[in-house]
């Protein structure tokens, strides 16, 4: 079968710094290829320049054909009649893909009506059809409605109920699902899933995330520095990698299935800048099996087996990646340490919901944090999980501005917040630092780092402190001779290793990280993930680790607490949640995860939750998940459902340390 | 956390890591790098010597009048010619040059680091500040500043230019303060201020260190227009006979009178109004300059 698509030998440059270098790939009617590279990797060009969507300056090379018709070159009228019918792609981000102040049928509408010589009405029926086929409940009622009345999974929906509206051959998906949430992305992918099967298109999916590829791809292209490194089926790209990029890429990455303290494996140093690429390999800076020959010229994709290339021309030595079994032992409970830094109970945190901009009137409450109970222990780590909504944010302001809670009590290091005076808010402020999601954003663009880090210092009252700048910048793995330059300056890792400096200068002993890594690419985000473990067990450290990313929370945290809309789902020992999860919120949460690991990807079944998370300004009553549990839906009788209906669950301890949220909780292994 | 020590004690000999870069250093450093930079302070820096040491080597002083020479042309005897009085325009417009630089400079100073100290704290703190702040620079946009100045004038007698300075001020920072209070409202929601907040930095040292330093492009180019406005406000107040009294002159004075002789006698006009180009050029060359030495993200002169 002759493929719909082939991209031959594919450049694009913008002002000679090269940004694409000779891709080439092929993918055939109802083929899924997964490209997969880190940003600045050149993959969104690569899709861009094939649908000709490229700005002026771009200078395209090479060769783009659509069912064998040339499109590099091609006039604009062409591209025009082939964008959005036999070729359509989805876009990141929903919201600025859609047009804000058009209905949403009216948007499919259109995208019908441009290619089909359909009327009005036609259109917009097949419009509802479409809402419908890529699951949006009442989809006749739905289409009325505007793009800001849709959640971000929703949209995302409509994104590819517009890609497949006139049946193309071809769907390229720019990372679909990297701005929503784990259960709301298993949806989405569902979604795509069927919309293939249905128009039996081939897909081209670009994202950094290994996993969603495994579970979704037939064959992979891994990019590296704009260049493709290693193409192949993803069993085999996997299982018998031969690229060492790509066994770096598979070793940094940390695992929702895999428990234990095993250190990832960073890749050294960062991407080739596109302006000043080194004359070898690309990649021979950063490799661990580099040689003199690698730095001679630019290997190459060898043939290493059947439709397996590889750019490396050590293949033949490069070890694949060892994921080494899911450990089996009940990994030594170690006993909680005895002494908690922080305890929370009861928190509650509503914001009232005004409308009205003359006389405003309260029309109602948002309840973020309802009600949330945990503690930490010093040397422990705590990882607080939940999707966007959750209320884990509000959760962390809350111990963080050390203010009385609005109801509850929050206690640090032993200070309850409600009972503190001035004097001693700073004094814990010391104790107690925080570390952002944002590096670039959480420190001071105007500031050196050296002013950065001495800024804690001289807040408490440290006169002269350049020896103690020197001593954290080295402490986090950076050169203390950087002290004089911007933030803006170093690379994203490198930057949030500052902000960690700064959050260390005070020698705290609680430490706050709101989402730390997940700004960061995964060769990148091993080696912060590596620094704050080894940082942990060096200073006797304890973590509030909030992160949406339950993998890096597995590899990180010793317990682990779940939150859902406001609520604590579930919470225990790390190992014991992830291996049998007791709340059905957390079995679908943990299932929903992609795997790196196509075998086990495939074999799995997802538990896919409807809907989205109900606001929290208007909470089901009874248990806050019922509307979306798969348990109250299909396992559970009438009257069963009564207690889930009436009475709201609380957290009750099953198994050592474990304790879930739920009326009829009962293990189920799901990763 | 003494691990890394040992390692470090050799390499951290005192001095070293002891003169650490600060900011004021480093944008020292950066300013002084560029071109533009050196160029619009050493262009001030002259004007400023002309202004006041000019005088000790002029044969005249700005009080004399030569009877023998009424509007002459530049001539040996008089640099820069003579005014329709027979006083030496050289050594008015050095006179003149001296009020206006203190005035212009200053007035912009005092006035866009109201603006800047004012907008903070109301954006920072909000409610009563905030409320106060906004009454008071409703209040001076509504009164007709120019009047006030006339009005208050007779204060500004011989000696009495800081007052005159402050009252310019006074009237020139509500716009600005406005823009700084909404630019703070937001630059409050970006994490570094929420990081400094968390680790117990206290308010005020927060606007100091953190929301102004992040507005200073604003406030720059704020600083460097109002240096002209302060200038032409003195002007045309010491026009209507207002500001600056006789037999003192400033700039304004002396191009108001000049711009009645211009036609036929140029001298009279064009030296004044030319060193007055000259100085809001430069003025402007080292707003720039600071501009591009303050922000880390400006293409640098390394």
């Amino acid at each position: 079968m002759s493929p719909v698509l082939d991209v031959r030998d594919l450049s694009v440059s913008f002002g000679g710094v090269p940004a694409v270098r000779e891709v080439s790939c092929a993918v055939r009617r109802g083929e899924v290829l997964g490209i997969v590279g880190e940003s600045g990797s050149g993959k969104s060009v690569t899709s861009a320049a094939v649908m000709g969507l490229l700005p002026p300056g771009a200078r395209v090379t090479g060769s783009v054909r659509l069912h064998g018709r040339e499109l590099i070159g091609a006039s604009a009228r062409e591209l025009t009649s082939c964008r959005g019918k036999a070729m359509s792609m989805v876009f990141q981000d929903p919201l600025s893909a859609l047009t804000p102040v058009y209905r949403v049928g009216d948007q499919i509408a259109e995208a019908v009506r441009v290619h089909q010589r359909v009327d009005k009405e036609a259109a917009l029926v097949r419009a509802v059809q479409l809402l419908d086929l890529v699951g949006i409940p009442r989809p006749s009622e739905r289409a009325l409605a505007f793009p800001h009345e849709f959640s971000g999974g929703m949209r995302q929906r409509v994104m590819i109920a517009m890609a497949i509206a006139n049946d193309p051959d071809v769907i390229i998906c720019d990372e679909p699902t990297t701005a929503l949430d784990v259960t709301v992305q298993a949806q989405v992918l569902e979604v795509l899933k069927k919309a293939q099967q249905k128009t039996g298109a081939a897909i081209i999916m670009i994202t950094h995330d290994l996993g969603v590829v495994a579970g979704f791809a037939d064959r992979v292209l891994v990019m590296y520095a704009g260049r493709p490194v290693e193409v192949g089926g993803v069993d085999d790209v996997y299982y018998r990698t031969r690229m060492p990029y790509t066994v770096g890429l598979l070793g940094s990455i940390p695992r929702a299935d895999k428990g234990g303290r095993r250190p990832l494996t960073p890749i050294e140093g960062n991407p080739p800048s596109p302006a000043a690429l080194p004359p070898g390999c690309p990649f021979a800076p950063r490799c661990p099996m580099r040689i003199d020959a690698c730095e001679e010229r630019e290997p190459p994709l060898f043939e290493v087996g059947e439709g397996h290339r590889a750019a490396c021309i050590r293949w033949k030595e490069v070890a694949p990646y060892d994921a080494g079994a899911p450990e089996v032992s009940g990994s030594a409970r170690r006993e909680r340490p005895p002494r908690a830094v922080l305890e929370v109970r009861g928190l509650v945190k509503d914001y009232p919901l005004f409308k009205g901009a003359l006389f405003r009137r309260r029309i109602g409450t948002v309840h973020a944090v309802a009600g949330v109970d945990f503690d930490l222990r010093q040397g422990e780590t705590l990882g607080l999980v939940g999707e966007s909504g959750s209320g884990k944010t509000t959760t962390l302001t809350q111990i963080l501005e050390l203010a009385p809670p609005q109801q509850g009590s929050i206690t640090v290091l032993g200070h309850d917040t409600a009972r503190l005076d001035a004097a001693r808010r700073t004094g814990i402020r010391r104790d107690m630092q925080v570390v952002f999601q944002d590096p670039l954003a959480s420190l001071d663009p105007r500031m050196t780092v050296h002013d950065i880090l001495a800024e804690p210092l001289h807040t408490h009252g440290q006169r002269r402190p350049g020896r103690r700048i020197a001593e954290l910048l080295s402490l986090v793995g950076l050169d203390p001779s950087h002290a004089a330059r911007y933030p803006q300056d170093f690379s994203g890792g490198q930057r949030q290793r500052i902000a960690i400096a700064r959050a260390l200068a005070l020698e705290p002993r609680l430490l706050v990280l709101d989402e730390p890594v997940s700004a960061l690419d995964v060769s990148i985000q091993a080696g912060v993930i590596n620094l704050l473990g080894s940082l942990r067990d060096r200073l006797g450290l304890s973590y509030l680790f909030v992160a949406h990313d339950l993998a890096v929370v597995r590899h990180i945290a010793d317990r682990v607490a779940v939150m859902y809309l406001g609520r604590i789902a579930e919470i225990g020992q790390v190992d014991a949640v992830y291996r049998a999860p007791m709340h059905p919120y957390t079995q679908a949460l943990l299932s929903a995860i992609p795997l790196p690991d196509p075998v086990r990807e495939r074999a799995r079944d997802r538990i896919l939750l409807e809907g989205d998370l109900p606001s929290p300004a208007d909470p089901p009553t009874g248990c806050r998940f019922r509307t979306r549990c798969p348990k109250f839906r299909a396992e559970l009788t009438g009257d069963e459902r009564r207690l889930c209906v009436d009475v709201e669950p609380e957290v009750r301890p099953l198994g050592a340390d474990q304790g879930a949220a739920c009326h009829y909780a009962e293990r189920r292994d799901v990763v | 956390m003494t691990l890394s020590e040992e390692e470090l004690a050799e390499e951290l000999r005192d001095g070293v890591m002891a003169g650490a870069p600060s900011r004021t250093r480093l944008i020292a450093g950066r300013f002084f790098r560029s071109g533009q930079g050196r160029l619009g302070f050493a262009v001030l820096a002259l004007m400023f010597l002309l202004a006041f040491a000019g005088p000790l080597v002029s044969p005249w002083s700005y009080l004399d009048k030569d009877f023998t020479a009424f509007l002459q042309p530049p001539s040996p005897g008089h640099w820069f010619g003579t005014l329709q009085t027979g006083a030496d325009v050289f050594a008015v417009t050095l006179r003149g040059m001296q009020k206006s630089l203190v005035v212009g400079l200053l007035a912009a100073l005092v006035s866009t680091a109201l603006a800047a100290v004012a907008g903070a704290f109301a954006g920072y703190f909000l409610g009563w500040t905030d409320r106060t702040v906004t009454w008071v620079s409703d209040l001076l946009l509504v009164l007709p500043a120019f009047l006030v100045l006339a009005i208050m004038s007779p204060l500004f007698g011989s000696g009495q230019w800081p007052l005159f300075v402050i009252t310019l001020a006074l009237f020139l920072w509500m716009v600005t303060s406005k823009v700084v209070r909404g630019m703070t409202i937001s630059t409050k929601e970006r994490e570094f201020i929420q990081a400094a907040r968390y680790m117990g930095v206290p308010p005020v040292r927060i606007i100091f260190r953190h929301v102004i330093p992040n507005l200073s492009s604003l406030l720059i180019v704020d600083a460097t227009l109002n240096v002209s406005t302060a200038i032409l406000t003195e002007t045309s107040l010491s026009y209507f006979g207002f500001g600056i009294q006789p037999p003192d002159v400033s700039l304004g004075t002396l191009i108001a009178d000049g711009s009645r002789t211009a036609v036929y006698a140029p001298w009279t006009f064009w030296f004044v109004a030319g060193l007055l180009v000259v100085t809001v050029l430069a003025v402007n060359l080292v707003g720039d300059a600071l501009r591009d030495a303050f922000d880390p993200s400006s293409k640098r002169a390394r």
